[in-house]
């Protein structure tokens, strides 16, 4: 479980995040979404302990900012919208070094280490490309190769910013639907989305954030409200809701 | 059962490669093969045999008979074993701060002397031969001395003013930060030349660098440093992978960025300075040794940084010996060696393994 009380992240005199109060709690999953300069990134880089904030961030109750780089990389596992993936490192290799928050400094990964990232390798149906460098990889199976290394670290809060970026429908189903999966494991979900029938389809709840701030939030049919995205997005959209679930449908102006 | 079976084969291929025995062993005897031959050639010719005989000699309880007189011994054990020691230093040490500071950096193109070790040496070191050498007789310590200080001090600066401009994020500042020093000092350096043209010609021979009045002293006072800072770095190797995945993603693996990096930058500056001291300055080994490591055996610092170690040592013992047999009994800078041999083979290796991938 993971909540944030009050959350402000400001660079310079720029607020980006103002006052984000939010909850969520294990085995859920939560989408931030908002147009583009709404905060999403900057409030999930402040869950993830990577910008400065002021406020709370709560991890199963205990203050994030008292726990030390490490032990919150042991709970929070972040996966930025555009990660290094180095050419020449196997995925095998790639997948291990998720495990460094369980590492000394100086040591080197053991047995439980690789255990760990062959669980992580399986869970992804990623074994058969364990040897394989991830340059010779295809956008999907990187996809799934980096969201592999962020389950090796074992932290039961991930976040991922725009998990689909840069992936043709199929593959972004096919990512969308590991995280589900991996949600249906315990694990407390939170996504930033930039496609919000996607976002409906797959978030139990639904953050709407616009100028820093909170401007809705609750189930798809609640928040994808065709006002809500034509007042905050700009966009003029034909919102169809049936037992499928909610479809945002952007329209010629 | 069969879980347990298949599970424990999927354990053993999650293997991060690191050095590789093959590859390993290949450094270690291209280093060994390395020594061999700059013990073995110069003017007075001493047999391989005999140089392996005559270092068993010195070993007690062994009772190896010393085959070599006395004036070959000295040739082999006071004028070239120093020497061949010095470079092996010299040459791992470059090598293995060039790959560390190309992992800390994530840019190819960083050598060891990018945050001004170079600049500060070379200032240290004209204002030790302008002035103190022209002050007291008997300084040739004052130079090095003078080397290690300047380059130390510039790399010092460059950290302060990079912090300054924000470089606890990134490590663009840094390296402006570091070019900015290194034009400064280089520009002092060079005034202080120009008034001082007399001295132009040890000035310069210094720069370009060299072995040639290696001594045994000159190996014990760079050992330690070499020994102290490729230690650091060699356990460092996973945490540069680490640091691979750039500033963001290693910070949310828990690694405190800043300290990491600092603790590898810090280590690679004492030993590159503490090289420098003793043998000027040599370009090319800390670019060219990483990258055939990198080309040949992997880009894992597991692999790149203790076989850059073993690689650089043997490499500049062998351009030692071109730089001193060539143009015999005159000798080349040992730069123009390390370029003019490195930069053809470099773009050799460079070909054929992107031929192969």
């Amino acid at each position: 479980m993971i909540e944030t009380r009050d959350l402000w992240v400001r660079f310079g005199p720029l607020a980006a995040v103002r006052g984000l109060s939010l909850r969520a709690e294990s085995g859920t999953w939560t989408a931030l979404i908002g147009p583009n300069g709404a905060g999403k990134t900057s409030a999930l880089r402040a869950l993830a302990g990577l910008v400065a904030y002021d406020g709370e961030v709560r991890l199963d109750g205990r203050d994030a900012r008292r726990l030390g780089r490490r032990s919150l990389a042991r709970l929070v596992a972040f996966v930025p919208q555009k990660p290094e993936t180095p050419p020449e490192l196997t995925v095998a290799e790639y997948v291990l070094l998720g495990r460094t928050p369980h590492i000394p400094y100086l040591g080197r990964e053991g047995r439980r280490d690789r255990e760990a990232a062959a669980r992580a390798l399986r869970r992804l149906e990623l074994e058969r490309f364990a040897e394989r460098p991830l340059g010779s990889l295809s956008g999907g199976e990187l996809q799934r190769a980096v969201l592999a290394r962020a389950l090796a670290q074992e932290a039961p809060v991930l976040l991922l910013d725009e998990p689909t970026t840069a992936l043709d429908l199929g593959r972004q189903q096919l990512v969308l639907e590991l995280v589900d999966a991996l949600r249906g494991d315990g694990l407390t979900v939170v996504t930033t989305l930039h496609d919000l029938t996607l976002a409906g389809q797959y978030a139990e709840r639904l953050v709407l954030l616009d100028g820093g701030s909170v401007v809705a939030e609750g189930t798809a049919a609640e928040v994808l409200s065709a006002p809500n995205v034509a007042a905050h997005y700009g966009a003029s959209v034909r919102v169809v809701e049936d037992d499928g679930g909610v479809f945002v449908l952007p329209l010629r102006r | 059962m069969a879980a347990t079976a298949g599970s424990a084969e999927a354990v053993a291929r999650v293997e991060a490669r690191g050095v590789g025995l093959r590859a390993g062993l290949a450094c270690v005897l291209f280093l060994l093969g390395a020594l061999l031959v700059g013990l073995a050639v110069g003017p007075v010719h001493v047999g391989v045999g005999a140089i392996v005989r005559s270092g068993l000699a010195y070993v007690p309880f062994l009772h190896v008979h010393q085959p070599l007189d006395a004036i070959d011994r000295a040739v082999l054990w006071q004028l070239r074993a120093p020497r061949v020691a010095l470079a092996a230093l010299v040459g791992g040490m470059l090598a293995v701060a060039g790959a560390s500071y190309q992992g800390v950096f994530r840019n190819p193109l960083a050598d060891p002397y990018l945050l001004g070790v170079a600049g500060g040496a070379g200032l240290g070191a004209t204002l030790a031969i302008v002035y103190a050498s022209a002050a007291v007789a008997g300084t040739a310590w004052a130079v090095p001395l003078a080397a290690f200080a300047g380059a130390i001090a510039a790399v010092v600066a460059t950290y302060a003013l990079g912090r300054s401009a924000g470089a606890a994020r990134t490590t663009g500042a840094l390296v402006l930060a570091g070019v900015t020093v290194a034009t400064f000092t280089a520009a002092v350096q060079t005034f202080v030349q120009q008034r001082h043209s007399d001295v132009l010609q040890n000035v310069y021979a210094w720069l370009l660098g060299g072995f040639s009045t290696a001594t045994w002293s000159d190996v014990a006072v760079c050992a330690p440093y070499v020994a102290a800072s490729s230690l650091v770095l060699v356990l460092h190797r996973r945490l540069l992978d680490v640091l691979s995945l750039g500033d963001d993603e290693a910070a949310s693996l828990g690694v405190d960025v800043a300290r990491a990096r600092l603790a590898i930058v810090a280590a690679a500056t004492l030993g590159t300075a503490a090289a420098v001291a003793v043998s000027g300055l040599i370009a090319f080994v800390g670019i060219i040794v990483p990258h055939t490591i990198r080309l040949l055996v992997s880009t894992s610092y597991r692999a790149v940084v203790p076989l850059s170690l073993l690689a650089g040592a043997g490499f500049l013992v062998l351009a030692d010996v071109l730089a001193r047999t060539v143009l015999s009994p005159a000798e080349l800078p040992i730069g123009v060696v390390t370029a003019f041999f490195g930069a053809p083979f470099f773009a050799v290796v460079l070909r054929t393994s992107r031929g192969g991938a």
